[in-house]
């Protein structure tokens, strides 16, 4: 298991690689123009100017192992001169935003709390209702509990989550006024109080996302169920006289949960790629609503970097999916 | 079999139906039989005869619905497994009732160690704890053949050969020291070497243990090799049923007879063709009224079509459900 592991590991290096190359030539190709949200009046040889103050006169290779030896050596040495290690001259430069000009794993540090709590929070919800759902949906197959979670998980399935959050604000802030539409990030969780208002205001979003990755997770945990309640071990278990939720908790689940975890540990990257559209609706400034104001404004070393970091987290889980498939199967071996 | 010993297990009159959407399946028709203590009994038919369901249905493991129990008794010790409760049934299963299935390749959790499977009905109906089943479980793989018992506990399903599982299967089901096992088709996943190993192994446990044994099957070869009395079902229902070297000897019913003779002699001149029994086996929708292998039967005459023939029995033991004589 370690052998395949670190051989992986090594693996995603050259992968990667070639990942981080291949979105700096889209970003690169794309006509976007970090001068174009700049107002009319400034003319074309100012422009011009600001572009070249940019680096964006270079040529687009010499641009890329620029930002690789910003974001692959000038980061992590930074990272570990706040450690107190300083390696090097301490003057480098890091990844610096067009827009902004701070440097974007900075802003990716003030955005990464709103996103885990919000979107995390959701995730893990998700996940937790789901489970017992899909149990239950499968062992009392089409009874009124099926039936009803089938409807729910299609409602959570087809509706996307921007019409399911306008529908929420509409009833919840602004008919009923339970909860307040805005995530207000400035707020310290100190007291009682703060940490209800924290709850309030995380509610709807957490809701609206957990709906979504439920109806997924709970359908996949429903057919895994049903594809084991037919086993011949099932029959086993019966016939040695074991009680129905033995066989049921123990027997079935565990064989079920082995694809169910893989398609939730598949599932966690996208947490950190934020729920954009969500976010959005929610106003919830995490890493989603960064990644689409850098777009938007033609940010490309947030977009590449934000990107790049979202491409390691999708291979760095799905080596993860696949560990714990070796640790969960007893049949399957990499060595 | 020592004729008038009180059996363990008294089956009468047991009907099985499925409901399904097209309609109802009467699977097993009014079954009727005893099992003798020590006895093995063998069960043959071909597919779809209802051998399966029929001991299922007595200890609770067909899923209901579709299953429904709708009449008979079973009586086990002295109580009727049919009107028992699912907890009081589960008390018997797997202790006092064994299970052996078909498949050895699917009947084994996949991702528990073999161990830990064949602990469970030690530690659920003896109330071992852990150390006590796990000698428990050495002392079972042993006696089932195993080598290296104590440390192949650890192993999981997959790193034994079919006939291995096979042995883990008998094993679990004789965990409890039950007094009867029910063996489903045990042997007919295996290749032929195999299957004579755990027939060899099954004849040897008995001896030691003294339990009465069902086996289902529909190799007619591993029936003359091992059962005491043989049970002979086709349609859901039973036929023939007879000690097995009068059985063998002296086969009364007309598919018994077909039976026989769609296996190749050793004997004498080899015939042609093997003969096989034309026709289709009964579709069960309906509560049988006539005899339910008519349609396919040589020597059917009208009777046969307006009534189900009843169960006769002779002196010997030996009961058969058909109007036809032979000798005629």
């Amino acid at each position: 298991m370690l052998n395949f592991t670190i051989r992986r590991l090594l693996f995603t290096i050259p992968t990667l690689l070639f990942i981080s190359f291949v979105i700096f030539f889209i970003l690169d190709a794309a006509p976007s123009d970090p001068t174009g949200n700049l107002p009319l009046t400034i003319p074309p040889d100012v422009r011009e100017k600001i572009r070249e103050s940019l680096g964006l006169d270079q040529p687009m290779i010499i641009r890329y192992l620029l930002w690789c030896k910003q974001f692959f050596v000038n980061e992590p040495l930074n990272l570990l001169a706040q450690w107190g290690i300083n390696i090097g001259d301490p003057d480098r430069l890091r990844v610096i935003s067009f827009q902004t000009r701070s440097p974007v794993v900075d802003l990716i540090a003030q955005r990464m709390p709103q996103t885990l709590w919000v979107v995390g929070m959701s995730y893990v919800v998700g996940v937790l209702i789901a489970l017992p759902i899909g149990i239950i949906s499968a062992v009392k197959q089409y009874s009124w509990f099926d039936q009803m979670g089938t409807f729910i998980s299609m409602i959570g399935f087809s509706v996307p989550t921007f019409f399911t959050g306008v529908l929420m604000i509409v009833i919840f802030s602004v008919w009923l006024g339970w909860f307040p539409s805005i995530y207000d990030t400035t707020l310290v969780v100190d007291s009682w109080r703060t940490l209800g208002l924290q709850i309030r205001q995380m509610a709807m979003p957490v809701f609206v996302l957990a709906l979504f990755n439920a109806a997924q997770i709970s359908r996949f945990m429903r057919a895994s169920m049903l594809d084991n309640l037919n086993q011949d071990y099932v029959r086993t278990a019966r016939a040695k006289g074991l009680r129905e939720r033995t066989v049921l908790l123990v027997h079935v689940l565990r064989n079920s949960l082995i694809p169910v975890i893989t398609v939730i540990a598949l599932g966690v990257p996208q947490v950190f790629g934020g729920a954009i559209i969500t976010e959005q609706v929610f106003k919830v400034n995490g890493l989603g609503q960064l990644l689409i104001i850098a777009i938007q404004g033609g940010d490309i070393p947030t977009v590449q970097t934000l990107t790049f970091i979202f491409a390691v987290l999708i291979v760095l889980f799905n080596l993860i999916a696949d560990i714990l498939y070796g640790i969960l199967d007893p049949r399957i071996r990499y060595d | 079999m020592p004729e008038g010993a009180a059996p363990i297990l008294d089956v009468s009159d047991l009907k099985t139906v499925f409901t399904t959407r097209s309609g109802e399946i009467h699977a097993v028709n009014a079954v009727s039989f005893d099992l003798a203590p020590g006895e093995l009994l063998g069960v043959v038919g071909e597919s779809g005869s209802g051998k399966s369901v029929t001991m299922m249905s007595l200890i609770g493991l067909l899923p209901s619905p579709p299953a429904e129990i709708r009449g008979g008794r079973a009586m086990f010790d002295g109580r009727d497994m049919l009107a028992m409760t699912q907890d009081e049934l589960r008390e018997i299963r797997g202790s006092r009732i064994g299970f052996v299935f078909q498949d050895p390749m699917t009947s084994l959790n996949p991702v528990f160690t073999v161990g830990f499977q064949l602990m469970e009905p030690l530690r659920v109906h003896m109330n071992m704890n852990k150390a006590q089943a796990r000698a428990r479980a050495v002392e079972l793989l042993e006696l089932v053949g195993i080598p290296d018992a104590a440390a192949r506990l650890n192993n999981y399903p997959h790193q034994f050969s079919g006939g291995m599982r096979q042995r883990v299967m008998i094993a679990i089901a004789l965990a409890c020291d039950p007094q009867i096992l029910i063996a489903d088709e045990p042997t007919t996943a295996l290749d032929v070497t195999i299957q004579a190993q755990i027939l060899e192994l099954v004849r040897e446990l008995r001896q030691k243990l003294g339990m009465a044994i069902i086996w289902i099957t529909h190799d007619l070869g591993v029936i003359a090799g091992i059962a005491d009395r043989v049970m002979v079902m086709y349609g859901g229902q039973v036929v023939e049923q007879a000690p097995v070297k009068e059985l063998f000897r002296n086969p009364l019913h007309p598919y018994t007879r077909a039976l026989l003779e769609t296996l190749p002699g050793f004997v004498g001149d080899r015939a042609q063709r093997l003969r096989t029994i034309e026709g289709q086996p009964p579709s069960l929708r309906a509560q049988p009224t006539s005899c339910p292998f008519r349609a396919r039967c040589r020597h059917a005459f009208e009777r046969c079509a307006r009534e189900n023939p009843p169960m006769r029995r002779d002196a010997g033991g030996h009961h058969v459900a058909c109007f036809w004589e032979p000798d005629s």
